[in-house]
């Protein structure tokens, strides 16, 4: 690992102020960027501990919503009897993802920004575009069982990884930050990460040093939440395909689905055929994709795993 | 000038690393690192004792209590939380020591295997495994005892998992879900089942 230096901040602003040094990294629970700086994939200079500024809290808003402080721990965030009660498809997801030692470091915004799970990304010997721009991408015509069917460049294939932001997503999340000149905004959870193109280094649309101070959710939407996760093995791995669904009553609901793309994948014109069925909702969600014959698979996986969804949606209605 | 082993290591690393780049790391990422290791001073609270240590700030708290603390205990596994060897509990929680840094947990208390008990006096979990044979190397066993000292207080603080039927009602004390939520700590000798009854056993008397 390369040296750095250490410093704890003290206020978000400070924090984000701190962040526009070159080489600057935020560390929140450090399960991922701790993982890629022992392999030299990540090497900051300097890394800023934004583990005490008190974003630890879930708060209601005046709009009957939830704020999750960017520092909630993914144990205490799936937890959480509002989170359960209403938002039970975030419990779902947060559960399914990692092991319980990692959920307990885990932090919301940490989880969001956490890096593809690409091999070739991992093995610093292997040319690839994201680690190192314009070196290539050593996947595509590599092995490819886990990585992205759609929403990919010539540039990248890799997927997003994150079980959480799938719910995130099919809740209409907000990311609220703060930026190194002091301004705030929100940035919905829709164009939080970004298609490779050809630059899949540039993952978000976050400014250098901008900070996540909060993920706010809207007024719960009622419905029967599930998530859905096929994996290698039944826990502690990584989804080739995960599905989170949030049924009505009436047959219409949202789906959100993860494993097969560089961001939450959800495309509102396919879950309005959520009445006609998986068949027509996962044609419509997965139309352009690009599959190699690899990861081919995951097409008909999608499909399958929905219809599962929607049966047991239906019964526990 | 004595030079511990440590320190050589240190200087040898860095040595190293002005003659070999590793392939593929952008140039401006390799000159924003820092030349010379930065220390910091800390102070950790281990199995009840203060303990006051300088590390380097790249020092994971697996490597400050095995390195610096001689807390063998706890052992290393593969250094990239896929293992839960390092399992350690931190202010109260389960986590896994070698993908956190030791600087980050200036002021924390932290128990390790020493501090759940030691051959004269035995925690009850180190006992069950010992009666019901959870282990064969023994690698993964201290990992395994934290870890499951730690599930039993989340089971009873009503903490639901990905197997728990309903997320309303309380959790239950059953197989699957110590199954479940033990999944984060492997064994390669697979003591699996022998691992859950050890731990069912201490689950059913009263804490
Ligand atoms: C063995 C293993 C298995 C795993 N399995 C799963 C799985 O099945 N499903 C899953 O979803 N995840 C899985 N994970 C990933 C895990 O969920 C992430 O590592 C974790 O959520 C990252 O959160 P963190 O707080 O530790 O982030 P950190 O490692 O601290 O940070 C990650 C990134 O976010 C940035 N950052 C952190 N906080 C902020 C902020 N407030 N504002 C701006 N930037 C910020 C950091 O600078 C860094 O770039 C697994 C990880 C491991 C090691
Ligand atoms: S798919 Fe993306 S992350 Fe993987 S090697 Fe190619 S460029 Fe790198
Ligand atoms: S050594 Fe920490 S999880 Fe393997
Ligand atoms: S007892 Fe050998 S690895 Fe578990």
């Amino acid at each position: 690992m390369r040296a750095f230096n250490y410093t704890r901040a003290d206020s978000p602003a400070a924090a984000s102020q701190a962040a526009q040094v070159e080489g600057a990294k935020f560390i929140a629970g450090g399960t991922n960027l701790l993982d890629l700086m022992k392999l030299d994939i990540e090497t900051p200079a300097h890394l800023i501990d934004v583990n005490h500024l008190g974003l630890d809290q879930i708060e209601a808003t005046p709009e009957g919503g939830l704020r999750i402080g960017a520092l909630v721990r993914n144990t205490d965030l799936a937890a959480d009897a509002r989170v359960r009660k209403d938002y039970a498809l975030l419990s779902r997801a947060l559960l399914a993802g990692a092991s319980g030692q990692l959920r307990n470091m885990a932090t919301t915004a940490g989880n969001l920004l956490q890096r593809t799970r690409c091999p070739y990304f991992y093995d610093t010997h292997q040319a690839c575009n994201k680690r190192n721009p314009g070196s290539g991408c050593s996947a595509i015509g590599g092995v490819t069982r886990q990585l992205a069917v759609i929403g990919v460049s010539d540039a990248c294939i890799a997927t997003h990884p994150s079980d959480m932001a799938i719910a995130m997503r099919a809740l209409d999340a907000q990311i609220e930050t703060v930026r190194p000149d002091g301004s705030t905004r929100s940035i919905p959870m829709a164009d939080l990460h970004q298609l490779p193109g050809n630059t899949p280094h540039i993952e978000t649309s976050l400014m250098p040093g901008e900070f996540i101070t909060a993920v706010t959710l809207p007024a719960p939407v009622g419905g029967t939440h599930i998530y859905h996760k096929v994996r290698d093995r039944s826990s502690y791995a990584f989804a080739l395909v995960s599905v989170g669904l949030i049924l009505q009553e009436d047959g219409t609901g949202r789906v959100a689905v993860g494993g097969i793309a560089p961001k939450p994948w959800r495309v509102e014109a396919a879950e309005a055929l959520l009445p006609k069925g998986a068949k027509a909702v996962s044609e419509r969600l997965l139309e352009g994709a690009t599959p190699t014959d690899d990861n081919h698979f995951k097409l008909t996986l999608v499909e399958r795993t929905l219809a599962s969804v929607l049966a047991q949606a239906r019964e526990t209605a | 000038m004595t030079i511990s082993r440590r320190n050589f290591l240190i200087l040898g690393a860095v040595t190293a690393t002005a003659f070999a780049m590793p392939p593929f790391i952008s140039l401006k990422a390799y000159a924003a690192s820092l030349e010379q290791p930065a220390m910091s001073k800390i102070t950790l609270q281990v199995n009840g004792k203060p303990r006051e240590l300088e590390v380097d700030t790249r020092t994971t708290l697996l490597d400050a209590l095995r390195e610096n603390l001689h807390l063998t205990g706890t052992k290393k596994g593969c250094d990239h939380g896929q293992c839960g060897a390092c399992t350690v509990i931190a202010d109260g929680r389960r986590i896994n020591s070698c993908l956190t840094l030791a600087v980050m947990h200036d002021g924390s208390e932290v128990t390790t295997i020493e501090g759940l008990g030691m051959p004269d006096k035995l925690h009850p979990m180190q006992a069950a495994f010992i009666k019901h044979d959870g282990y064969q190397c023994g690698y993964c066993t201290p990992g395994q005892i934290c870890s499951a000292v730690a599930v039993l207080k989340e089971i009873r603080d009503g903490i639901p998992s990905h197997v728990s039927p309903s997320l309303t009602e309380p959790p239950q004390l059953i197989a699957a879900e110590l199954q479940e939520r033990m999944s984060g700590n492997i064994c390669r000798c697979g003591a699996y089942s022998n691992i859950i009854e050890a731990i069912t056993e201490v689950a059913e008397v009263p804490a």
